[in-house]
């Protein structure tokens, strides 16, 4: 049998599901074609925004044309296709090419609806919808200092926040009374407009733009109908989508009365030969504009092509979401719209907080809400309203579970959801296929998402996913097995609360208190790991030298041949002459390699055991101390010269890179903490891919945490903005000490945040909010480690027990006459009899 | 200072058990080989232990400077190059059957850690 030739237009997020399922799981069986108009394959439209906030195109990408070739995905961008012969099965584009199909599929998704302003077509007015609109909007910010977004919907709010990030005087003009109107009631719209009010956001509601002309302290100038105005330089529009339906309606396939191509459950439009799906497409009289539905309906075209079974019969416009900062979610009938029903609202101003719930007439099922301030209800409230679960107790318990000690137990917890309950909409991931891979052996979260793909997409569901898999675990009778190593049956985060509770100072205690045996590779390099963010103790007394590995073991990075590399602190990167000259006559004295390092500092190498106190002598005699470049500690303050001395710098990042260096200099932790502080967004010190990353801005600073070079490239997340020093400081110090408590062994704080239950949102909540009430005490540990701060080479060389140990042989003063060395561009390099090391 | 104490049978005086911080290692000169003299101390006693000081892997002379590790009560050297670990009794590379290092003599006699000579 012949391939039966399958033609997708669009390749949007919707689109590219299509494919992707039908070329995985039925590849021998079609031929795909795909056109994308845009000028790369589809890509995550719902995190557009994060291309702002450091996420690549390549980031945001879902096709690849290496993944397409692989799949044997015939496709074209830059493509339109232009018309339908419907007769002659076959599609014609722009270009001119005739494509035919056996069956074609329509996926062509929604356009920005811009009402027909006058004014409106002028340069520096966009709409928010494709990578190539955010790098227009970007292009205008630089010439802008004041924005408009006209619609204060979930996308304009969302465009708010991204020009916001651009560094724009922000305002957003709403047509309807209040913000988000269709998933909020006035109450909850206002509670809104007042914590975006706040942020800085100004909010004008029930303004209907009547013209765009010229302005004069901006660019142009807003007329509205009620006779006021409002001056900006830059426009988006945002004031609705609309079905991309011209190649239907220009073929006679059956439409909607106001737009949108007519689909079955089958997803099959009025030709039988053409299928619908995602934006474009209209059901039951509804467009659904959210992804998660545009899949279901890919899913169901799939499975009538290849004769299964699966429909499309409708699905939830539940939302959950963060805009500008405050979360926002709105479940099933948020208004009341059922007969009978009943409502039941908790407003809290002062906090912020508004969650509203719509209970059936009975009082028994949830039937919608709306939350504002703090959605973290939403999963649990989602799962109650849309498996229809009895509520245990009077409605009123799920506004207040104080009162009832658990949240959870108001509908029984996930235990009550029943094995089809969707758990993740975006991959439409039951409760019961999470159930079947921990079964099958998936006992972590990454384990799950990797077998299942719940909650890869928006992330939304993992606090769910999590609970759901917990719950599986505890009654297949597993326990989690967390611990460190054999010797201790702690996870590293258990340990270091042991160790802090019960003032625990050495190993001797720490395995009398809870382990057994003598301890190995794994649990002693982190019990003095622990110890040290505790106590501080020099790394070198003597019940703690027996923990350390390799490199805090004599202070120094051992290098291939055995011998050491020495490198000085220079904070931010800035170092005087003399220091350059003192660093280049120790080199030629002891003839030492010397180089540049990665981070903005100078690295000597070839330095025998016995000859470390002397050199490092020299150094701390002329005011240098240890760069820490062998601790698992903070390496290096990565700093640009800012506004000092560059024509762009607004802040003076050099000084804070080397304050910022000098606080945390010793400082221990799970693993290497890397820092960078750049003075303005162009972003020269790189900081964000550092583990906490600042980037000047004219209001003070942004603070990114959680980025990673190395191995595996990870881009900060924006924690902060617009801080001022101290703040940033405070906010640091928090973060470094919970990653200090909570973090696995030699785990970076890239890791970490993604393992982090609720992620970045959790963080703040933890540091900004202070939700675990903690703050005070990892202040105050963070400010004894800083005052407790020594230069441990300085201190080593006034030991003379300390000193002992740093000589080749305990019974002579012989060099190790191992060592031999070759001459490469006129410096030292270890011979290459140690090319034969083999790694384990 | 190179001056090495005999005493009876070939034993050698390297030097005072207080000289190696608990559960980590020193290199000896036994006249021209390097040997690795491990310290290993728990609330019950006091042992010494003697491996060659070669790494066999990394081709250093590395391995007193490695953390002391235990499984089942048997102690071993952690190579602080690659991590290869060797058992201190028997030589015995715990990742590679192929490979062992020597092993050596040692004992304390009072505070005093000595080394037999082959
Ligand atoms: C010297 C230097 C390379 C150079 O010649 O420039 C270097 C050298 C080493 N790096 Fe690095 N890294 C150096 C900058 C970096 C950078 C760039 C930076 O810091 O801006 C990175 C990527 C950024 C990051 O970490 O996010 C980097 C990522 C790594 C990694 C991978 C970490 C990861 O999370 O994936 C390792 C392995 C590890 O730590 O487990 C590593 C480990 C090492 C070790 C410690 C390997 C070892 O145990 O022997 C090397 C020690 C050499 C020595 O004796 O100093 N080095 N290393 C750089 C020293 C910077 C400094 O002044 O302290
Ligand atoms: C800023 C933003 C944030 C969003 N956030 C969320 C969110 O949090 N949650 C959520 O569920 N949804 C969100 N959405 C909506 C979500 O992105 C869409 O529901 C989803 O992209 C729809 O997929 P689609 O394939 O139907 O359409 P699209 O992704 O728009 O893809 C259609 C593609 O077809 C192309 N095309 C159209 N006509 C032709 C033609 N004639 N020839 C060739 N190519 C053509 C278009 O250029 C486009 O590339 C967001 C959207 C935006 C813009
Ligand atoms: S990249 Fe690898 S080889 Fe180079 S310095 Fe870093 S760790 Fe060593
Ligand atoms: S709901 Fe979006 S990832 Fe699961």
């Amino acid at each position: 049998m012949s391939k039966q030739k399958i033609v997708v237009v669009g390749n949007g997020m919707v689109g590219h599901h299509f494919i992707d399922q039908l070329a995985t799981n039925h590849g021998d069986d079609f031929q795909i074609v795909t056109f994308s108009e845009e000028s790369r394959l589809a890509y995550d439209r719902v995190m557009l925004t994060s291309y702002y906030t450091g996420n690549s195109a390549d980031d945001l990408a879902l096709a690849t044309p290496d993944a397409y070739d692989a799949q044997g995905v015939e496709y074209h961008i830059n493509e339109q296709v232009t018309s339908l012969d419907r007769t002659n099965k076959e599609v014609i584009t722009a270009s001119g090419k005739k494509v035919s199909y056996d069956k074609l599929v329509l996926a062509t998704g929604s356009f920005p609806f811009v009402p027909p302003v006058p004014g409106k077509d002028q340069p520096h007015i966009h709409v928010y919808r494709t990578l190539e609109d955010l790098d227009q909007i970007a292009q205008s910010a630089k010439s802008s200092k004041v924005g408009v977004v006209i619609g204060g919907g979930l996308l304009g709010l969302e465009a708010a926040n991204a020009i916001k990030q651009l560094g724009l005087q922000t305002h957003v003009v709403e047509f309807a009374p209040r913000l988000m109107a269709v998933q909020l009631d006035q109450d909850g719209g206002d509670l809104l407009q007042r914590k975006i009010e706040d942020l800085g956001v100004a909010v004008h509601c029930e303004k209907n733009t009547k013209e765009i002309v010229k302005g004069e302290s901006c660019r142009y100038r807003m007329n509205f109908a009620d006779g006021s105005h409002l001056e900006t330089d830059t426009i988006i529009f945002s004031a609705g989508i609309r079905p991309q339906d011209t190649l239907a309606r220009e073929s006679d396939i059956t439409l909607g009365e106001r737009g949108g191509i007519a689909i079955n459950d089958q997803c099959l439009t009025s030709d039988e030969d053409i299928y619908a799906i995602g934006e474009c497409a209209l059901w039951d009289n509804k467009i659904y504009g959210l992804v998660a539905p545009g899949y279901t309906m890919a899913k169901a075209a799939v499975s009538h092509l290849t004769d299964g079974d699966k429909v499309f019969s409708g699905s939830d416009m539940s939302t959950k979401l963060k805009l500008l900062g405050v979360e926002v979610a709105s479940i099933g009938d948020a208004h009341g719209n059922t007969p009978n029903s009943q409502s039941y609202s908790f407003v809290d101003s002062a906090s912020g907080l508004y969650k509203k719930i719509v209970i059936s007439e009975d009082g028994k099922v949830l039937l919608g809400a709306v939350l504002v301030g703090d959605s973290s209800d939403y999963g649990q409230w989602l799962q109650l309203a849309l498996n229809k679960i009895e509520l245990t107790h009077p409605p009123e318990y799920l506004l207040l579970p104080e009162m009832d000690g658990e949240a959870g137990a108001v509908g029984g917890g996930v235990d009550a959801l029943p094995p089809a309950a969707q758990i993740c909409s975006c991959y439409d991931v039951t409760k019961q296929s999470i159930c079947d891979a921990v079964a099958d052996g998936a006992t972590d979260i990454g384990a799950i998402k990797s077998c299942t793909s719940a909650g890869t997409g928006c992330g939304g569901c993992v606090p769910l996913v999590t609970q759901v898999m917990n719950s599986e675990l505890t009654k297949l009778g597993v326990s989690v097995d967390n611990s460190i190593c054999r010797h201790f049956s702690y996870s590293r985060s258990e340990l270091f609360d042991i160790i802090r509770v019960k003032e625990i100072r050495n190993f001797d205690q720490l395995l009398a208190e809870c382990g057994t045996g003598d301890g190995c590779e794994l649990c002693k390099p982190a019990a003095a790991s622990m110890f040290a963010s505790l106590w501080n103790d020099h790394v070198l007394d003597k019940d703690l030298v027996g923990l350390q590995d390799t490199n805090d073991n004599f202070l120094g990075n051992m290098q291939k041949d055995g011998t050491y590399s020495i490198v000085p602190r220079v904070p931010g990167g800035e170092i005087t002459p003399d220091h350059l000259i003192l660093i280049g006559e120790i080199a030629k004295e002891y003839n030492l390699y010397t180089k540049i390092t990665g981070g903005q500092r100078i690295d000597l190498f070839g330095a025998q055991l016995n000859e470390l106190p002397a050199i490092w002598k020299k150094l701390v005699d002329a005011g240098l101390e240890t760069g820490h470049a062998y601790g698992k500690s903070l390496r290096t303050v990565k700093s640009c010269v800012g506004s000092t001395w560059c024509r762009y710098g607004v802040q003076d990042s050099t000084t804070m890179a080397i304050d910022i260096e000098k606080r945390y200099r010793g400082v221990r932790s799970p693993h290497k903490v890397k820092m960078a502080v750049s003075g303005c967004a162009r972003e020269c010190a790189e900081a964000q891919s550092k583990d906490f990353g600042v980037i000047a801005t004219d209001n003070g600073w942004n603070l990114y945490v959680g980025g990673n070079g190395g191995m595996r490239p990870r881009h900060a997340e924006l924690f902060a903005s617009d801080i001022d020093d101290k703040t940033l400081v405070r906010y640091i110090d928090i973060i470094l000490m919970f990653y200090i408590r909570t973090a696995d062994r030699l785990q970076r704080t890239s890791v970490w945040m993604e393992n982090l239950e609720g992620g970045l949102d959790y963080l703040k909540e933890v540091v900004i909010q202070d939700k675990l009430n903690i703050n005070d005490e990892l202040l105050s540990q963070m400010e004894h480690l800083v005052d407790t701060y020594q230069c441990e080479w300085k201190t080593t060389i006034n030991d003379p027990q300390k000193l002992k140990r740093f000589s080749h042989f305990i019974n002579s003063d012989k060099l190790d006459d191992n060592v031999i060395f070759t001459d490469v561009r006129g410096q030292i390099a270890p011979s290459d009899k140690y090319d034969l090391a083999t790694e384990i | 200072m190179t001056t090495q104490q005999h005493s009876e049978n070939n034993w050698v005086d390297i030097c005072a058990l207080s000289d190696i911080p608990p559960n980590s290692g020193v290199c000896a000169d036994l006249n021209g080989e390097q040997v690795a003299i491990f310290h290993l101390k728990s609330s019950s006693s006091n042992q010494v232990k003697a491996v060659s000081n070669f790494d066999p892997f990394s081709r250093a002379n590395i391995l007193s400077r490695g953390l002391v590790t235990e499984t089942d009560n048997n102690h071993f050297v952690a190579s602080p190059l690659l991590k290869q670990q060797f058992c201190l009794t028997t030589g015995q590379c715990e990742q590679d059957d192929s490979m062992s290092i020597t092993t050596y003599q040692v004992r304390l006699t009072g505070e005093l850690v000595q080394l037999r000579e082959a």
